[in-house]
């Protein structure tokens, strides 16, 4: 076990995109136990020092694993697909139509009532572009796919804090 | 400063002297105290005979009144002797010390009702005494002396650390103040940890409960919410949110603004304003059990009498009440909860005695909260627990804390907007990092302006720190990268480094907040020392680096039997050498001597104590693999 290793080996579970969320937290908390710098409180700064970097290392792998659209990025980039989203705006084709649709509808909707079908439909699109990328990374191990599927989903997480930005807007 | 994109941060070498949790001497018993430092009153306390009690002074009482009076340039009154003569002098009279720690006089509210005069000298806000001009910090290390001294006096022997609550919504400035208060005080801080936590302690271990908690703490001065999930001795901190000037002392305030409207009274002077929260805060404790009271003063040279409805109180504090509602509903919509979803809601603090507040808390959560501590204490012994497992105790409980920031961390970038590095709510310590870029071709230099809050515009958060980094080699706008990493430690204190990936050049800072007190300062404040002479501070010093060093000698050499075969002969002669140098040194007068060659050898052993923790922790995961997957 060391500082270098991916989250996965530091959490000891499998580098797949399907991960068990009880699994994750209890390994959290165990791997917190040993390295956490209460435990080493009465040793002095640099022992300190060296099990924060221990415990910082753990929640920082932790926080990643746990995100599904983080932990896939994760996996496109050890996987040689980094995502880039800044450079790369590479998206599922029919991914485009449906964006541009949805911010035509964020536009346009009137009432709450359209404000909450809006974000349903969001809720299935996302739930959509997770399932996809659970056969993309671990049934066909598409990276490149995957990737192109995580930028989506970045654009989706977006468009979901839009919807709630109207919400608070209109005092929902 | 343009965004250019996330990064992780990379790791580093680590080191270990003895196995976790262990004082390196199992027969040596540490005394370790946690401390509520509170707005109206505080307390110590300390775990003895493997229980957690308040520490009370010479007259059995274990609150001590946060108050501190300055009679003259030499004596000062603090706790109860201080709020008995706060009537005839209230100018100089200091309470509610905690509202101005870390804050600016424009942040303080109800300020005109402070029957002291506030000096605004740029930075923190000060008070004007006979004693000269006295900083919240100085007044808070009154009162944390004072508490080391009872406990020293119990324990007829020297307090080792303490750990320290704070509200779960304090910021970094009043965080770091009152780590420089402690540290005035002469106490080792093991840790800052938050009010609501200390308290899910306290009720954790005496309830031996699993599930989601939530902790509605209301003080005198401050308002926490804390969502936490027990799990076998783990406190981990889902959420947190409040209002660190918002408590009891605003009910204080409501109820002698309607006092004052019913009597048609005013109050003008400061002898007066003091009578005035005296009496009213005896009427709010007797509305907590009677449903009318009559309220009796002298004030302004007349005798006021006037009967209360405990509704108009209610009345009259409802938007007090409402706002510390609305943060407990912000607090599950972090934590992504419903109210039904929780096991229990514990109660800190005694502003909530109050009915209105047990009533609004039922009323929200749907279900009655856990009253069965003394809201006054449970902090205190939540901390005293802390601190004995933090000391390394032999016997002590085997709980981990994982608290949270309650506040995102950003920096400035173009156009006076926010980039947040670090959300709120992230599981401390924590590092996290950024990448910018320069804006102009031949840039040379990069100024950061760190901020706290969660608006989008940096006027709407609180400025925390500025610092530049310089020799960024000259190249066109956009080429340099430039990686600003937010490293945030266990006491939720942060430090902030910049460094430019191409050339290497780097800046870091501790953030020492606007509102905080400068190293110098500090130094000058230990020197003119209050409670602790000059001369006692250095004796204490030396004592305190002999420990250490001997403590260094015995971990090394613990370290070496154990696992000097990881080790080289010359690397093994380097640490001899080192030992020796230090136990030479230990017969030194001056502290920093000893400190040197105790730093010596701990920085010589950090690459052998690296392999060890290594060692350690991969072995120590891989024996609980089994069990748990």
């Amino acid at each position: 076990m060391n500082l270098q290793d991916t989250d996965f080996e530091l959490f000891a579970v499998p580098a797949t995109f399907a991960q068990d969320r009880a699994v994750l937290d209890a390994r959290w908390k165990e791997l917190q136990r040993e390295a956490h710098p209460d435990r080493f409180a009465a040793q002095g700064a640099s022992a300190q020092r060296v099990a924060m970097q221990w415990s910082v290392r753990i929640n920082e792998a932790y926080q990643r694993l746990k995100n599904p659209i983080r932990r896939a990025s994760y996996l496109c980039e050890l996987n040689g697909s980094p995502i880039e989203a800044e450079n790369n705006t590479a998206m599922p084709g029919d991914f485009l139509v449906q964006q541009m649709e949805w911010r035509e509808a964020l536009e346009d909707v009137a009432d709450e009532a359209g404000l909450d079908a809006l974000r349903d439909e969001v809720d299935a699109g996302r739930a959509r572009a997770l399932s996809s990328l659970d056969r993309l990374i671990d049934d066909k191990g598409d990276y490149p796919g995957a990737a192109r599927q995580v930028r989506a989903l970045m654009f989706i997480e977006r468009f979901a804090e839009d919807i709630d930005a109207k919400a608070a807007q209109w005092g929902q | 400063m343009p965004k250019l994109r996330s990064g992780d941060n990379s790791a580093m070498a680590l080191l270990q002297i003895s196995e976790p949790g262990q004082a390196p001497d199992p027969h040596q018993r540490r005394i370790a105290v946690g401390i509520d430092l509170g707005t109206t009153h505080s307390l110590v306390a300390a775990v003895r005979s493997g229980v957690a009690e308040c520490l009370p002074d010479t007259e059995g009482r274990v609150l001590l009144p946060s108050a501190v009076r300055y009679v003259d340039r030499e004596r000062r009154q603090i706790g109860f002797d201080a709020l008995a003569a706060r009537a005839g002098d209230p100018a100089n009279t200091i309470t509610s010390a905690k509202r101005l720690m870390g804050r600016g006089l424009a942040d303080i509210a109800n300020r005109d009702a402070m029957p002291y005069r506030l000096v605004d000298e740029g930075g923190m806000v000060k008070v004007q005494t006979v004693a000269g001009v006295k900083s919240p910090v100085e007044v808070s290390a009154e009162i944390l002396a004072t508490l080391r001294f009872r406990a020293e006096d119990s324990f007829d022997d020297e307090v080792y650390g303490a750990v320290i609550t704070v509200p779960a919504y304090f910021d970094e400035g009043q965080r770091q103040a009152t780590k420089d208060a402690a540290e005035l005080a002469g106490l080792n801080v093991l840790r800052l940890i938050s009010e609501p936590t200390a308290a899910a302690i306290a009720y954790g271990l005496d309830n031996a409960s699993e599930g989601v908690y939530a902790v509605y703490d209301l003080g005198g001065g401050t308002f926490d919410i804390s969502i936490l999930r027990l799990t076998q001795g783990v406190f981990e901190v889902i959420a947190t949110g409040g209002d660190s000037a918002l408590g009891g002392d605003d009910y204080d305030h409501a109820l002698a603004d309607l006092v004052l409207a019913q009597s048609g009274l005013k109050v003008e002077s400061d002898t007066d304003k003091a009578a005035l929260l005296a009496a009213v805060r005896t009427a709010k404790e007797a509305l907590s059990d009677a449903d009318s009271v009559t309220f009796h003063a002298r004030l302004a040279g007349a005798e006021v009498r006037l009967d209360l409805e405990r509704e108009q109180f209610d009345a009259a504090t409802r938007p007090l009440t409402d706002r510390t509602i609305g943060a407990v509903r912000k607090a599950l919509r972090d934590a992504k909860l419903k109210p039904d979803a929780l096991r229990g809601i514990v109660l800190v603090g005694g502003a909530t005695r109050m009915p209105q507040i047990r009533e609004a808390v039922a009323a929200f959560f749907g279900r009655p909260p856990l009253t069965n501590l003394n809201p006054d204490e449970v902090v205190a012994l939540g901390a005293a627990i802390q601190a004995n497992q933090l000391a390394g105790n032999a016997g002590a409980s085997d709980l981990l804390l994982l608290d949270v920031i309650p506040l995102s961390l950003g920096i400035e970038t173009m156009g006076g907007l926010v980039e947040r590095i670090v959300p709120r709510n992230q599981t401390i310590p924590t590092a996290m990092a950024q990448d910018f870029t320069t804006y102009q071709d031949g840039q040379t230099a990069l100024a950061l302006h760190v901020v706290q809050g969660e608006r989008d515009l940096v006027a709407d958060c609180r400025s925390l720190a500025r610092f530049e980094l310089r020799g960024i080699p000259p190249m066109v706008a956009g080429a340099a990268r430039i990686r600003v990493t937010f490293t945030v430690d266990a006491d939720g204190l942060l430090s902030v480094s910049a460094k430019e990936q191409g050339s290497g050049v780097e800046a870091h800072v501790t953030v020492k907040p606007s509102y905080g007190l400068s190293d110098d300062q500090i130094a000058t404040m230990l020197q003119e020392s209050f409670s602790t002479a000059a001369a006692d501070m250095q004796a204490r010093a030396l004592v305190e680096a002999r420990v250490d060093a001997d403590r260094m000698l015995l971990a090394t050499q613990s370290a070496l039997d154990a696992d000097g075969d990881l080790l080289e002969a010359d690397e093994r002669a380097a640490i001899a050498s080192l030992m020796a140098a230090l136990r030479e040194a230990r017969g030194a007068t001056e502290a920093a001597t000893v400190e040197a060659a105790t730093k010596a050898l701990a920085d010589g052993t950090e690459a052998f104590a690296a392999q060890r923790m290594n060692q350690g922790i991969a072995r120590a995961l891989s024996g609980r693999k089994v069990e748990s997957l």
